[in-house]
């Protein structure tokens, strides 16, 4: 046997408390992770742009949801209006303040605490306000946010089309590219600076996750007048949750504008990338961090997977249309089947498996 | 000896396809008798009884293995609405009562199989005449009423179906032992009336000096059965359930681990 | 200050928020007998007015057509019973809305798989004689002579099979065995089940009629709108009207309509200008409801909270 956990002793807490407890498990992440870095020239651009860069995206987001939702019990709709301020505060923020004192990574990170401030906003009623009431407050961020960058073409350089397209030269990085010779606005630059700020973000979020910060969350989830009593401050945490999944958002709309589709368009943030990304969560699993990001591979890639199934197969027997609802009624009963069979989704599905594994032969 | 009304038969119920929480589980509940399950928190107690209610798939448990009959009838999947048809009322763990609804709506809703209209006025009178303490507060929400009295509600509401056999879920928690006497003497009460009760419960001392028969589970097993006058008089179950022991403390050392014997019964 | 302006503004509010009401409906009426928040309901509005539409088409007759579509809408609610309530009885509320937003996800797909994604158009008057779908207006200053707006007759048959369904579903609630069974039901699945109230059955009948009521208001929607993709934004202009209203009340379902309707026209009127852009419509709504849930978290006439550790 290559795998086993038995005769794997932890001696104190702080090997406790590791992500990876087993070296076997380490190696295999600290390969993941190299190979993640060293496998950009042996890929194809178009794979990169097509596939990768906007699951890093909407995966961020999905994160960002899953703070939000899985870990505080805040439910939200208004994912991608927080998105949104991440793509136009990104967009402002490289226009208008001077470049040499800004860049790109600095831009994203900064419109994230835009996002993060917004979600602040809508998410004081949440003091007062429990539940599926709370939707309400999510959603007149969706609403309000759309409209007012729609509203106000200050915000998009007063172009008529209510599409930007992104100055090359907002990937200038201070110069970074001409020193290295390389083209920064080609995709593998813009991959590997999606991922750098993917992983970061994503190990933040794991370690929120175990964090007191993160338990005070999952209590407030959990039972937030049991929470109060045990005094920790209900407000702050749902609040401090506020901010830190908008941010998440927000940075990843910006990566979704700047790195994937290379221009800033309303139309991209409407409510329905809100329920996608929802149901990336809820496929994925609501809690876990990993399960976030298989909900995003799925979600994302079924359509274009299927889309390829038509055109092989069946000659192209499928248009947009077909596509577009077939998609629809495999989330649909994904998400049911899943919630039904596993309500931990993706995530619980691996932890049960891995259970099933341990014991077998034996059922239980 | 009297008629058999609810037959487990060795069941096993495992929760969500992994967990094992029954394996091998015999119980008899005879017509006319209060029969107290005792054991310890996770023993399997409330799974037991939530087996033969039907309740629970709801909690994704199921039945693996054995029968369990009422009325010589097999009801292993038999519905929890048909069951409260057939005289099976269940009482849960931790009252569970319709917090937004009043009192008298609580108690009404259980007699929703009833077609009868006026029988059911009649029989709040008689759940009202048991428990006199909730007649007064009949109007108010329930959920703002006390734990005691939430436990009432609850058996209120069991009664309206006019059933045979209650299966009653730890009656005692979070109540007062005066409150528990209370409880447990309107059981007796019930019971001259006809009724029959299967109680989980873990004040061993209680359940066992209103009972007629006694099991004790652990670990999901049946360990120890028989007259609750007898196992009351058990040196060993007065020690590990009833906390009176010879005299002085005792080592747990000298405690006899009845529990290591093979139970002699299927 | 033009009155007979402000007057028409208020009676256009309110005949639209009618049609916010009648969305409502149907969503308080899943939520009051299972609390579970109905995200489908939108989506079952646009399954039944298409399933509709495209059987007076196909040169099916206006009442058989109905028949037949609600016959489907009740398979429908009983299939969604049986396949996604059923299995997930006594989940915790929030794993239910995901389902519902699952069945939304997939009926929006479904229906537009085997239907099609065309905008299709509904007069109903061409099936319907019976005065009051006429679709000349009425003129209020034929009855009142001070008051010179017009009302579509149309929207007064709306109001009126709104006004219908509110008073008998409020009866049923209330009044009723079955009615205080459903009420016993949301409160505490687990319980429910325990006293004997035959949850599956129960809950089949009002997905059922759940059903028919999508099929009434889908059809009324479609008749002002058209029947396409746009019926399932329905869902989303009644979320604010429930709110509003308390989930858990049938009659705060219209007067949220009403208020949300009012309270759109006159911002839209008079405060647009105020944020210096149009289609504050988009908006508003939401925000009037989050300054009602501020002061009052359980709507109007929701029930309250009732919160012990």
């Amino acid at each position: 046997m290559i795998y086993r956990e038995t005769g794997h002793f932890v001696t104190n807490y702080l090997k406790d408390r590791e992500i990876f407890p087993m070296t076997f498990d380490k190696v295999v992440a600290l390969i993941g992770l190299l190979w993640l870095f060293l496998w950009v020239p042996t890929t194809s651009e178009y794979f990169l742009s097509a596939h990768v860069i906007p699951i890093l995206a909407v995966g961020l987001a999905t994160v960002g949801l899953n703070i939000l939702t899985g870990l505080t019990g805040q439910l939200s709709l208004g994912t991608a209006g927080f998105m949104c301020v991440g793509a136009f505060g990104t967009y402002n923020l490289m226009l208008r303040v001077p470049d040499y004192l800004m860049s790109l990574p600095v831009a994203l990170l900064m419109s994230g605490i835009f996002a993060g401030l917004v979600g602040v906003v809508f998410g004081l009623p949440a003091i007062r306000i429990k539940g599926f009431y709370l939707l309400v407050s999510t959603l007149a961020a969706q609403y309000f946010v759309w409209w007012f960058f729609n509203s106000y073409a200050w915000f998009l350089n007063y172009e008529s089309s209510g599409v930007v397209a992104i100055a090359p030269k907002f990937y200038d990085y201070w110069g970074l590219g001409n020193l290295l010779g390389v083209d920064m606005q080609g995709y593998p630059a813009r991959y590997l600076l999606a991922l750098v700020v993917c992983i970061g973000l994503s190990y933040f979020a794991k370690n929120l996750l175990r964090s007191n910060t993160g338990r005070n969350f999952m209590s407030v989830r959990d039972r937030d007048i049991a929470a109060s009593v045990m005094g920790i401050s209900v407000p702050r945490a749902k609040l401090l949750a506020f901010f830190i999944s908008c941010f998440y958002c927000g940075v990843a709309g910006g990566i979704y504008s700047f790195l994937y589709i290379g221009n800033v368009d309303l139309m991209i943030y409407e409510v329905d990338r809100s329920f996608t990304i929802l149901f990336m969560l809820i496929i994925g699993g609501l809690g876990s961090i990993s399960g976030s990001w298989l909900g995003a591979i799925f979600v994302y890639e079924f359509p274009i997977v299927f889309t390829w199934v038509g055109d092989f197969i069946f000659q192209g027997a499928f248009n947009t249309a077909v596509v577009e609802n077939v998609s629809n009624m495999v989330y649909g009963v994904f998400i049911i089947a899943l919630l039904i069979r596993e309500p931990g989704g993706f995530a619980a599905l691996w932890a049960t498996t891995k259970q099933k594994l341990r014991m077998w032969p034996y059922p239980h | 000896m009297s008629k058999s009304l609810l037959k487990i038969n060795n069941i096993e119920v495992v929760y969500n396809h992994v967990i094992l929480a029954l394996r091998g589980v015999t119980l008899d509940v005879e017509e006319g008798k209060v029969v107290s399950l005792l054991g310890a928190n996770g023993s399997g107690k409330t799974t037991t009884l939530k087996a033969c209610s039907n309740l629970l798939h709801a909690e994704r448990g199921a039945i693996t293995k054995g029968t369990i009959e009422y009325q010589e009838k097999d009801i292993a999947n038999h519905g929890a609405f048909n069951l409260v048809k057939d005289g099976v009322a269940q009482v849960l763990e931790g009252r569970h009562c319709f917090s937004h609804l009043t009192v008298e709506e609580n108690i009404m809703t259980g007699s929703f199989i009833r077609e009868n209209s006026k029988e059911a006025k009649q029989d709040l009178e008689r759940v009202y005449d048991h428990f006199e303490r909730i007649r007064i507060r009949r109007k108010s929400l329930a959920g703002f009423t006390s734990g005691g009295e939430q436990q009432m509600i609850a058996m209120g509401r069991a009664l309206m179906s006019r059933p045979k056999l209650i299966l009653l879920d730890e009656p005692s928690m979070g109540l007062a032992p005066q409150l528990v006497e209370e409880i447990f003497a309107i059981v007796k009460a019930l019971n001259k009336e006809g009724v029959s009760f299967l109680i989980a419960e873990q004040n061993a001392m209680v359940a066992l000096k209103y009972a007629d028969d006694g099991y004790i589970i652990e670990n999901g097993r049946v360990i120890l059965k028989g007259k609750a006058q007898d196992l009351l008089d058990r040196p060993d179950v007065k020690e590990m359930y009833l906390g009176v022991g010879k005299e002085g403390k005792t080592s747990f050392r000298d405690i006899k681990y009845y529990h290591r014997r093979k139970p002699s019964f299927t | 200050m033009d009155w007979v302006y402000l007057i028409e503004v208020l009676v256009g509010g309110l005949l639209s928020g009618v049609m916010y009401s009648l969305v409502a409906i149907g969503f308080v009426l899943i939520y009051k007998s299972s609390g579970i928040f109905n995200f489908a309901q939108g989506t079952m509005l646009l399954f039944a007015s298409l399933t509709f539409v495209k059987m007076t088409e196909n040169g099916i007759g206006f009442w058989t057509a109905l028949f037949i579509a609600a016959g489907i809408m009740v398979i429908f609610g009983v299939a969604t019973e049986r396949f996604v309530i059923r299995p997930l009885a006594n989940q915790n509320l929030l794993a239910l809305f995901m389902a519902t937003v699952g069945l939304a996800t997939f009926q929006e797909g479904f229906s537009q798989f085997i239907w099609d994604s065309d905008v299709h158009g509904l007069q109903m008057n061409k099936f319907l004689d019976i005065g009051l779908l006429d679709p000349n207006p009425i003129f209020m200053s034929d009855h009142i002579p001070w008051l010179d707006i017009l009302i579509p007759q149309f929207d007064i048959f709306a109001s009126l099979v709104a006004g219908l369904m509110i008073v008998v579903l409020a009866f049923f609630f209330q009044k009723t065995k079955t009615g205080l069974s459903l009420r016993a039901v949301s409160d505490d699945h687990m319980a429910a089940m325990a006293v004997g109230i035959p949850l599956q059955t129960v809950w089949a009948v009002v997905w059922a009629v759940t059903g028919i009521i999508a099929l009434v208001s889908g059809l009324l929607w479609a008749e002002r709108v058209s029947v396409s993709f746009t019926l399932i934004e329905a869902v989303m202009k009644a979320l604010p009207v429930i709110l509003i209203g308390g989930l858990t009340s049938i009659p705060g379902a219209i007067v949220g309509g009403l208020v949300i309707g009012v309270g759109e026209k006159l911002g839209e009127i008079y405060l647009a200008d105020v944020f210096g852009g149009q289609g504050i419509e988009l908006w508003f709504a939401y925000f009037m409801a989050l300054m009602f849930l501020v002061v009052r978290p359980q709507g109007m006439f929701g029930e309250k909270l009732i919160e012990r550790v």
